[in-house]
């Protein structure tokens, strides 16, 4: 059965290393929903969280073969009920539509949005929530006419308690201290 | 070209850290991105030898048949641009086949980088897929280190080609050269240490079985495991089957070796598959020429896995089971940990099947009685003089099977193969690295005529470097395997496999490589012992049967059950 996952990947910070890991999905043809790579809480490690539908028997080969990847610290997948997970979506309309009714104000209280930055000519809106919640957003504001969108990749945590590659690292670090 | 008082040049870095890692030998191909590498290795001719293959794939595959024999790497260099995409078939074979490879590429100068400069092209975009790691080098002082990882990576662990491209810059640039050997990446374990428990596990179920059979593969080779496996086998007197790449991993004649696994593989070890209650995988992963039809593969039996890659633990094949770690750690814990056994019933089983298959396919292929020369007898007869002691190297296709199935070995480390790529153009080149390797040992290149044309300038490179190896041209005027599959499978449509060949006896003699052609069965056992007595290179072509075919057959797509024994 087809669901979504998230994969979850530790990195070194190496360049080439983002093209040689989507090659993996591209060579089973499995294509990436969501993609965002930024620096973990540990300085020079970094962390890619990759959204994609796929059956758990396709992810798990798919993770097996980001984990042999030289430069991979560690992978993992996760379900979406296994992890806490959020985007974030900036929506920019005619200031001029605040101005008509109280219609937008509404909205974006009643949505937990809030407002960024206000111009003669345009405000821009952000709000941070699951895709099916910055879309409502989208679908409401667009009434007044939604000049610019943009929405984030997925970022998550796993609802462990403990940050899963500071474990990991340390086990490593037992391990390689073992060899010499 | 002057120096900076202590310091070198990156390309002189280059040659020393070659030399810090034990090189001798490097195949390659000179160009306008590497020319400064190239002068510096002009200066360590007594340390280093380098052959100058004829294109680039040659000197990939070269590396390729270096390595498998001496299990180190094989290390070549190419230009930029085209230099460095003709080796990428070289990768990509060395990668499907686990074999370790340093390739060294120049590259434009790095202001250069990315503006379609004469002969640039991205050679690390191209080369991510079919690298277990690669690496762009853009100043000098980035050399050694570069270097060091790379021989680390591409020999521990499941081995693998890497490549380094090197900018024009940095192999001028200059640097303090300090080398210093790489044990170690944080990102990067190479091997688990083998799980006892996992050991006991499936001790247990070796224990319990009736009918176990072991399967391996190259992994035992490249493990250094041979003498473990026959080890276990011994104690437990279970009947063991190689793959393709797997073979001379133990004795041909060893009594519980029941032959090859796959498409063109065995009878018994083929059907014996499903029958058998347990499957011990030992550093093989499960191919599709080698299950066929995975839902209908081993149905009855529970499956244990040796093997050091993680990512083919239950690729394929589910195991019941999995051992990850070194091959010869992890069978050498097992052969303490099971009973001695021994499965005498079980293993005639197999010695039954083997006499169908003799009667159905083998002695057709080694004692033909219609006029027309076979495969099998030509194997048979090299292989007969060569008393198991020679290294056989081969091209893919028909005569890959035939040689395969036909010539026995008695040492490791004695067949050189394409087996995951399947790459046509291989054995000759790689004969050259095998022969390299192996100086005092007799080669045999067993090659097609389709084939031999792909690379067939490398008889340039074997005449210039005077290396003696046996050429055998199995010459049946067509790309016989897509023929023989078009005979099967497309109702005899021989759609564009037919060839009209040149005389490649004047094309060896051209080449300064003498050379006999045989056409006839009296003829061919003298002839082969012309060759093998000759002390140089020497082209034995024999014109075989046009409509010979490799039997058995497991169909593409069947079950191992579905083997066929004859059209």
């Amino acid at each position: 059965m087809k669901r979504e996952y998230n994969i979850t990947v530790f990195s070194e910070n190496n360049i080439g290393l983002l093209s040689r890991i989507t090659l993996i999905f591209t060579r089973r043809k499995i294509n990436i929903d969501s993609l965002t790579v930024s620096e973990s809480a540990i300085r020079g490690i970094y962390k890619f969280t990759i959204v994609v539908h796929c059956t758990e028997d396709m992810v798990r080969k798919v993770v097996g073969q980001i984990d042999k990847v030289i430069d991979v610290l560690k992978a993992f997948y996760l379900t979406n009920e296994e992890m806490i997970y959020q985007e974030i979506a900036l929506y920019k309309v005619p200031t001029e539509a605040l101005y008509d009714s109280d219609q937008v104000e509404k909205i974006v209280r009643d949505s937990g949005a809030r407002i960024l930055e206000i111009t003669r000519e345009y405000t821009v809106i952000e709000k941070t929530g699951h895709k099916e919640e910055t879309q409502a957003l989208f679908d409401q504001l667009n009434q007044f006419r939604v000049m610019q969108f943009i929405r984030s990749g997925r970022v998550a945590i796993t609802r462990d308690p403990i940050e899963r590659i500071s474990e990991y690292l340390r086990e490593r670090d037992a391990f390689l201290m073992n060899m010499d | 070209m002057n120096k900076s008082p202590g310091k070198i040049s990156g390309s002189e870095a280059v040659i020393l850290s070659l030399i810090e890692e034990g090189v001798d030998t490097i195949f390659g191909y000179p160009g306008g991105a590497i020319m400064p590498i190239y002068d510096a290795l002009y200066d360590y001719g007594s340390k280093i030898r380098h052959i100058l293959t004829r294109h680039e794939q040659g000197a990939a595959h070269a590396a390729e048949g270096f390595a498998k024999i001496t299990g180190r790497a094989g290390v070549c260099f190419a230009t930029s641009g085209p230099g460095a995409t003709n080796l990428m078939t070289g990768i990509a074979d060395a990668m499907i086949d686990s074999v370790p490879m340093v390739c060294i590429t120049g590259q434009v100068t790095s202001p250069l980088l990315g503006t379609d400069a004469f002969q640039e092209s991205d050679v690390i975009g191209m080369s991510i897929p079919v690298t277990k790691w690669n690496f762009q080098i853009t100043s000098p002082e980035e050399i050694p280190h570069a270097i060091a990882q790379a021989f680390f990576i591409a020999q521990t662990g499941r081995p693998g080609p890497v490549l380094l491209d090197i900018t024009k810059d940095a192999q001028f640039g200059e640097l303090n050269f300090e080398y210093k050997k790489c044990t170690k990446i944080r990102s990067y374990i190479p091997e688990i240490p083998v799980d006892p428990f996992k050991v006991k596990e499936a001790a247990e179920l070796i224990d319990q079985s009736k009918k176990p059979l072991l399967l391996f593969g190259q992994g035992v080779i490249i493990a250094k495991a041979e003498d473990e496996l026959r080890a276990f086998i011994e104690k437990t007197g279970i009947p063991a089957a190689w793959t393709l790449l797997g073979l001379s991993a133990l004795p041909t004649k060893h009594p519980l070796n029941v032959g090859m696994l796959g498409m063109h593989g065995n009878y018994g070890p083929n059907i014996k598959t499903n029958d058998a209650d347990l499957i011990i995988a030992v550093g093989m992963r499960f191919d599709d020429r080698v299950t066929g039809k995975v839902s209908d593969y081993a149905r009855k039996a529970k499956i244990i896995h040796l093997d050091i890659d993680p990512a083919e633990i239950n690729k394929i094949v589910k195991a019941d089971v999995a051992i990850l770690g070194d091959a010869s750690k992890s069978l050498k814990m097992l052969t303490g940990n099971v009973k001695s056994n021994s499965h005498d019933e079980w293993v005639k089983e197999f010695r039954e099947a083997d006499q169908v298959e003799y009667e159905k396919v083998i002695r057709k292929d080694l004692y033909p009685t219609k006029p027309g020369l076979t495969m099998g007898e030509v194997v048979k007869m090299v292989s007969g003089k060569t008393k198991g002691e020679a290294i056989l190297v081969t091209d893919v296709g028909q005569q890959q099977m035939i040689a395969a199935r036909y010539f026995g070995f008695n040492h490791s480390r004695s067949c050189v193969t394409s087996g995951g790529l399947g790459t046509m153009g291989y054995g000759l080149p790689a004969s050259m690295g095998a022969q390299i390797a192996a100086p005092g040992r007799t080669v045999v290149a067993m090659i097609g005529d389709g084939g031999f044309q792909m690379t067939i300038q490398e008889l340039g490179t074997i005449a210039q470097n005077k290396l003696p190896v046996k050429i055998v041209l199995l010459n049946n005027h067509f790309l016989g395997m897509v023929r023989q599959w078009q005979q099967l499978f497309f109702e005899k449509r021989y759609s564009f496999t037919g060839l009209t060949n040149p005389d490649f006896i004047t094309i060896a003699k051209g080449f300064g490589i003498p050379g006999i052609k045989v056409d006839n069965r009296e003829d061919l056992d003298e002839a082969a012992q012309t060759m093998l007595d000759h002390r140089g290179p020497f082209l034995l072509e024999v014109t075989i049967e046009k409509e010979d075919n490799v039997f058995p057959m497991v169909p593409a797509g069947a079950s191992v059950s579905e083997i066929m024994l004859e059209p």
